[in-house]
């Protein structure tokens, strides 16, 4: 019995929960490697101000995350989130820890708690 | 032992009672969203995370849903709830189109009616056409299987769009009470540039 305690301890400890909210994506290409905490990027909170079509088509992101070459400079161009994040639209790219606010050690890829499994893909 | 055994049993039934209780208090829009420093996602030691805003807050207003961020997005959009820009550049050219396809060769499933409607309003044409979908209506070898690996609906359904749990959503028409034909279900209105989606007219 002490046996199956023991795995279901180690099996929390090694599950990462998922109460992430649907479509919350995290981006640690770049982030963690450089000192910085991964971004996370809410689409809930976007997709209430700007439709799909805005990023998707007009700003170019490709809809696989981690697909796009995506560095602080091309940020800084006006490029990608750096369109909107001017300090014009939204608010500027100096407020770093709003976007680099997850948890360290966490990969890229597209979290929420009711994401219909899959093998990975998203 | 006897007695112990029933003091265990009227524990347990007063248990299921407190949670039925509970659960009726409870009823109306039962929605829940976490906090962002309790996500297991955002860092509670994060410097900025106060300045953010918490789900429950933006979201707790607009019409529910069972799945997904809880929200019915097209709902909310439609009926005015939300509204969100269609485009940052002044140039561009914002399409919507009314079409709905209608799929057959769906196991036993019911047929999938697949509105171009919703999609548009949310979406450009060239985010779906001609990387995912060809225009051309059975042309691109749909099946569930690859849904589920995240091609062809399953790249926004499953990840942003509602889950692939969802199936009635999209196989809706009853194949006994659908007597027309497979495909595009009205004509394709002149002014749209969009290619025919069904080529199999006679």
């Amino acid at each position: 019995m002490w046996r199956l305690g023991l795995g279901l301890l180690v099996a929390c400890a090694v599950v990462e929960p998922v109460w992430a909210e649907y479509a919350d994506v995290v981006l640690n290409r770049l982030s963690e490697a450089n000192g910085m905490r991964p971004v996370i990027y809410p689409h809930w909170f976007h997709r209430i101000r700007f439709r799909c079509k805005v990023c998707h088509s007009e700003l170019g992101f490709k809809m696989r995350v981690g697909s796009n070459e995506i560095n602080m400079l091309k940020l800084m161009d006006g490029q990608y989130c750096g369109r909107c994040h001017n300090n014009d639209v939204a608010w500027g790219l100096d407020n770093c820890h709003r976007c680099h606010s997850g948890r360290k050690g966490m990969e890229t890829g597209i979290r929420g708690g009711h994401k219909a499994g899959g093998p990975g893909y998203w | 032992m006897v007695n112990t055994n029933r003091a265990w049993w009227r524990l347990l039934l007063l248990f299921c009672a407190v949670m039925l209780a509970a659960a009726a208090v409870e009823a109306g829009d039962k929605r829940a969203w976490k906090p962002l420093e309790k996500d297991f996602l955002h860092d509670p030691q994060g410097t900025s995370i106060q300045d953010l805003q918490n789900p429950g807050e933006a979201m707790s207003s607009l019409p529910a849903d069972g799945a997904g961020n809880l929200v019915d997005w097209v709902r909310a959009l439609r009926e005015g709830y939300i509204q969100p820009r269609t485009n940052v550049f002044p140039e561009t050219k914002v399409n919507v189109l009314d079409l709905d396809l209608i799929y057959g060769n769906t196991g036993d499933q019911p047929f999938v009616r697949f509105p171009h409607k919703p999609h548009t309003e949310w979406l450009d044409c060239i985010n779906c056409h001609d990387e995912i979908f060809k225009t051309q209506f059975n042309g691109s070898g749909i099946k569930m299987s690859l849904i589920l690996e995240g091609k062809f609906c399953g790249q926004c359904h499953g990840a942003v769009a509602f889950p692939l749990t969802e199936c009635k959503r999209c196989h809706s028409v009853a194949p006994e009470s659908f007597k027309g034909k497979f495909g595009a279900q009205q004509p394709l209105p002149v002014t749209q540039n969009a290619a025919p989606a069904n080529n199999k007219k006679k």
